[in-house]
């Protein structure tokens, strides 16, 4: 089955390409072809996940050259490459697509781009399968540009709105900033290790053939991108506004797949990482920086995507800092879980918006009795994210805090720091999944009971919901501690890490019950909530509105000088200068044209015409005197002529 | 005797008769001109006559042929003199001279 | 004795002739034409061309000269005398003088040692023989020419209807 993995990919590319061309004709208007690949990929990732834990412990590698370039025998390949890792994300993206494209066939029903929809869904999950099965850094690259580009697509569905469109600009832009750097990165590794294949660079990095420097070098230009792509910070400003898009596209690229693509991208390069302590620690504190962040914004947010979209820079942070602290199979482990309960709560909101048509929570409430299906399990999802025993985020959870616990002991102020940020996050979670769960479906309702009418929504919806919720459930019980932790098994890198730490289990519990339990009391009781706008923490309430202000740094910062004074320069060059160059060419070539027309067209070549001309009139003119019309001149005339010849005969003889 | 006189007397004649084409006013004395030049080669194909009796009479001949076509010519040309009496009511050749620029 | 009779006969064509391109009576000039061609006619004689000598007589005397007082009559030739000599005279004297320089020249330098001898003059039956056995094709042609003109003279001087 291994054989075949290179198909994995390739079915939805090519569904995208049979949509794009004949989707619309077809009855359900393409997403037939849509969901047909995606199966069809899930049943050979199935295929091969089973296969590889089977075989843990190789890893199967086919690839074929490209092109060549340079001399030297350097090439470009294609090519696939299939361990633990690339196995799990296999069955991650699949599956989360599947459910996605199902849901979507309710929730996107009646839009006006249905069918573009399904095709972008397939390019997306055709490329991010490229980014996972690739073997080399060239092949993740467009993996990776290809995500980036379904995702501006996506966010930007609706660009009839100017903000869906700016928002999808911004997304694009923003990780374009990190992929300059990951560029960069590549190039390094190549010129270091002399090939972009993957494997070929980790053993190199390995045997030691790579200067230190060098290496950090590479992994902090690397880990740029995954700044980018996984929003951490500092440029995690896109995923907020990346809400515009469908719920559904959040889902499934901004909560369960692309976003991870930046921490896959290190988990892939962990070799040249794990080399670079420099690197390891830069990463680590990023993640610890962003986590508690994004929390802390996760708790003041009305629209309830925008909970969701920081919740998940805070978990990816998670995964990032794990990554850091030398926590592989805990980070992966959370990939694989974030995934299920993540995606879960982005469909459930979907799903609610549906029945009360709006985002806003500060619009909701009580809807627990009309959509209990719904209800249910998106509270299934919020204690998964909160990590409440035995659900799936515990597990994975647990095994990152006890992974920088681990790395703490071990001597690393880094891991002291990463483990503090940890317990922190895991108690705003906490809390803010209760404000979220309080808010939308407990209390009085707050919108509209004339034009709102909410009601559970159709099986294609909440069919995926369930099968998340189960998933929720149980996929943290392949990561159980000690011998049972099948995951470990899969998915690691050099010895299997022991980060399950029981005392830390239970810390961390008691810290999300609190968590829970101050979330719903304060937010439970709204009066508190306009108290905090007038309490002495004002300020800070503040700061958390306006996200730390990152966005008016950038945007006086950045964007607005380029687009107004640098833009008016760049105008003023191009008017001035650029035009005033190419004017100048312009009137050259006319004052020049016009000098020849007048001073030789006209003149010589028209006087030389004309003058033949005149002059042949001026002959005329002349020799018509000859004309005499008297018979006797031109008789002499003729005389003369031949006393002419005779002489000449008479002299040459 | 020496032929060389006669031939230079035919010659004479010749130029005579040339003068009096290119000089004279009145169409009929140009005519009379011609009819000059025409009996000046007469007298030389006559002389050589002399000269080439062995071989030919074609001398002779030929003189004959030359009177009958002279004769032939004087004809047309009086009576084109006499239709440009008839249209111009001059046969002065200065005042004929309408193909002039 | 024929160089004498030629002497004679010569200088008596050479007056005639110049007489007839400086005269200014159109009567004298056809009178003077009529000498130059008796003059020539008595050269034939002397070089022993019987036949052509009184053909000339016949036709260029008789017929010619006629034909040109005919001439002279009917274009109301004004009798006596009377300004001839067109303007181009000079260029004509000029052409003249080289074409006389020009031939007797040659003439005189390509002749100018032989002698012609005097025998018995030729006669018509030699000549007859002559024109009808070799010279026969110039002959109709020459007729040929005669007819033509002779209808183109009618047919040119026709009074118009």
């Amino acid at each position: 089955m291994r054989a075949y993995a290179w198909l994995i990919p390739v079915f939805p590319l090519l569904s995208f390409f049979l949509i794009v061309f004949f989707g619309k004709r077809l009855p359900r208007k393409g997403h037939e072809i849509g969901i047909l690949a995606i199966a069809a990929s899930l049943l050979v990732s199935l295929g091969v996940f089973f296969q590889q834990i089977a075989h843990s412990e190789q890893t199967y590698e086919r690839s074929v050259t490209w092109f060549r370039f340079g001399e030297g025998g350097r090439f470009v390949e294609l090519g696939v490459h299939i361990d633990g890792l690339a196995a799990v994300m296999f069955v991650v993206v699949c599956t989360v697509s599947l459910l996605v494209q199902i849901y979507s066939t309710e929730y996107m029903r009646d839009d006006v781009r249905y069918t573009w929809y399904y095709a972008c869904l397939s390019l997306f999950t055709g490329s991010m399968l490229n980014l996972v099965i690739a073997n080399n850094l060239i092949q993740l690259l467009i993996g990776w540009e290809g995500v980036g580009l379904a995702s501006y697509l996506l966010i930007g569905h609706w660009h009839e709105e100017r903000a869906n469109s700016n928002a999808a600009m911004k997304a694009f832009i923003t990780t374009r900033i990190g992929d300059v750097g990951f560029m960069f990165g590549i190039f390094v590794l190549f010129w270091a290790a002399g090939s972009f294949n993957i494997a070929h660079i980790t053993s190199v990095v390995a045997a030691g053939g790579v200067a230190r420097g060098t290496l950090t070098w590479a992994a902090v230009l690397l880990f740029c991108g995954a700044i980018g792509k996984s929003a951490q910070v500092p440029l995690q400003v896109w995923l907020p506004d990346a809400m515009a898009g469908p719920t559904p596209v959040s889902a499934l690229i901004h909560a369960a797949t692309m976003v991870v693509a930046g921490v896959y991208l290190v988990a892939r390069m962990y070799g040249v990482f794990n080399a670079s302590p420099a690197a390891l620690n830069e990463v680590a504190i990023i993640g610890a920086i962003t986590m508690v962040m994004a929390a802390g914004l996760a708790l003041v947010q009305d629209d309830i995507k925008k909970v969701l979209a920081y919740s998940t820079i805070s978990q990816l942070a998670y995964m990032v800092a794990a990554l850091g602290v030398g926590a592989y199979t805990a980070s992966v482990f959370h990939i694989w879980t974030h995934a299920w309960f993540k995606a879960l709560l982005f469909l459930g909101v979907g799903s609610v918006s549906h029945a009360v048509h709006s985002f806003s929570m500060s619009k909701m409430g009580g809807l627990r009795k009309q959509m209990p299906t719904t209800f249910k399990t998106y509270v299934i999802g919020s204690l998964a994210l909160a990590g409440l025993f035995p659900l799936a985020g515990f597990w994975s959870k647990d095994d990152i805090i006890g992974g920088a616990y681990h790395a703490a002991r071990a001597g690393s102020s880094v891991g002291w720091f990463v483990f503090l940020a940890a317990l922190a996050t895991a108690f705003l979670t906490a809390a803010y999944v209760a404000r979220m769960i309080a808010l939308t479906f407990y209390g009085k309702p707050k919108y509209d009971p004339e034009h709102v009418h909410p009601h559970e929504s159709p099986k294609a919806m909440t069919g995926p919901l369930v099968f998340l919720a189960f998933m929720a459930i149980v996929s943290g019980f392949l990561g159980l501690p000690g011998k049972l932790n099948l995951f470990a098994d899969w998915v690691r890198f050099g010895e299997v890490e022991h980060s399950f730490n029981l005392a830390l289990a239970g810390v961390s519990t008691l810290l999300a019950v609190s968590g829970l339990y101050l979330g719903w009391t304060i937010f439970r009781m709204n009066k508190v909530r306009i108290d905090l706008a007038r309490s002495p923490l004002a300020w800070f309430y503040t700061l958390l509105q306006r996200r730390y202000y990152f966005d008016d740094l950038y945007f006086n910062g950045i964007v607005h000088p380029i687009s107004g004074p640098i833009a008016r320069a760049a105008y003023w060059t191009n008017q001035k200068v650029l035009d005033a160059v190419i004017n100048f060419a312009g009137a050259a070539a006319v004052s020049l044209g016009k000098g020849l027309y007048n001073g030789v067209d006209q003149p010589i070549i028209d006087g030389a015409v004309n003058g033949l001309a005149t002059g042949a009139g001026a002959a005329g003119n002349g020799l018509k005197f000859w004309q005499t019309g008297n018979v006797q001149i031109y008789a002499a005339g003729l005389f003369v002529g031949i006393a002419v010849f005779v002489g000449v005969f008479l002299i040459r003889s | 005797m020496p032929v060389a006189p006669v031939l230079v007397l035919s010659s004479f004649l010749f130029s005579v008769g040339i003068y009096g084409v290119l000089a004279r006013r009145n169409a009929v004395l140009v005519l009379m001109s011609i009819e000059v030049m025409l009996n000046a080669v007469n007298i030389n194909l006559v002389v050589f006559n002399l000269l080439l009796r062995s071989i030919s009479y074609i001398g002779q001949v030929f003189a004959l042929f030359v009177i009958t076509i002279a004769a032939a010519e004087l004809g047309v040309g009086l009576a084109i003199v006499i239709l440009i009496f008839r249209n111009r009511a001059t046969v002065s050749i200065d005042e004929v001279s309408l193909m002039k620029w | 004795m024929q160089q004498v009779v030629f002497g004679i006969v010569a200088a008596l064509i050479v007056f005639a002739a110049v007489r007839l391109v400086t005269t200014r009576n159109l009567v004298h000039g056809a009178l003077y034409l009529l000498g130059v061609l008796a003059g020539v006619a008595i050269l034939f004689l002397l070089f022993l061309a019987e036949f052509v000598a009184w053909v000339q007589v016949l036709v260029y005397i008789g017929a010619v000269v006629v034909l040109l007082l005919f001439g002279l009559m009917l274009t109301r030739a004004p009798i006596g005398h009377m300004a001839l000599d067109s303007q181009t005279r000079p260029l004509a004297a000029v052409v003249a003088l080289a074409t006389f320089g020009i031939t007797s020249t040659i003439v005189w330098k390509a002749f100018k040692g032989q002698t012609i001898h005097f025998s018995k003059p030729d006669t018509v039956n030699t000549l007859g023989e002559a024109i009808f056995s070799r010279y026969v094709l110039p002959f109709e042609i020459v007729s040929v020419v005669l007819l033509a003109a002779l209808v183109g003279a009618v047919v040119l001087a026709r009074k118009e209807e």
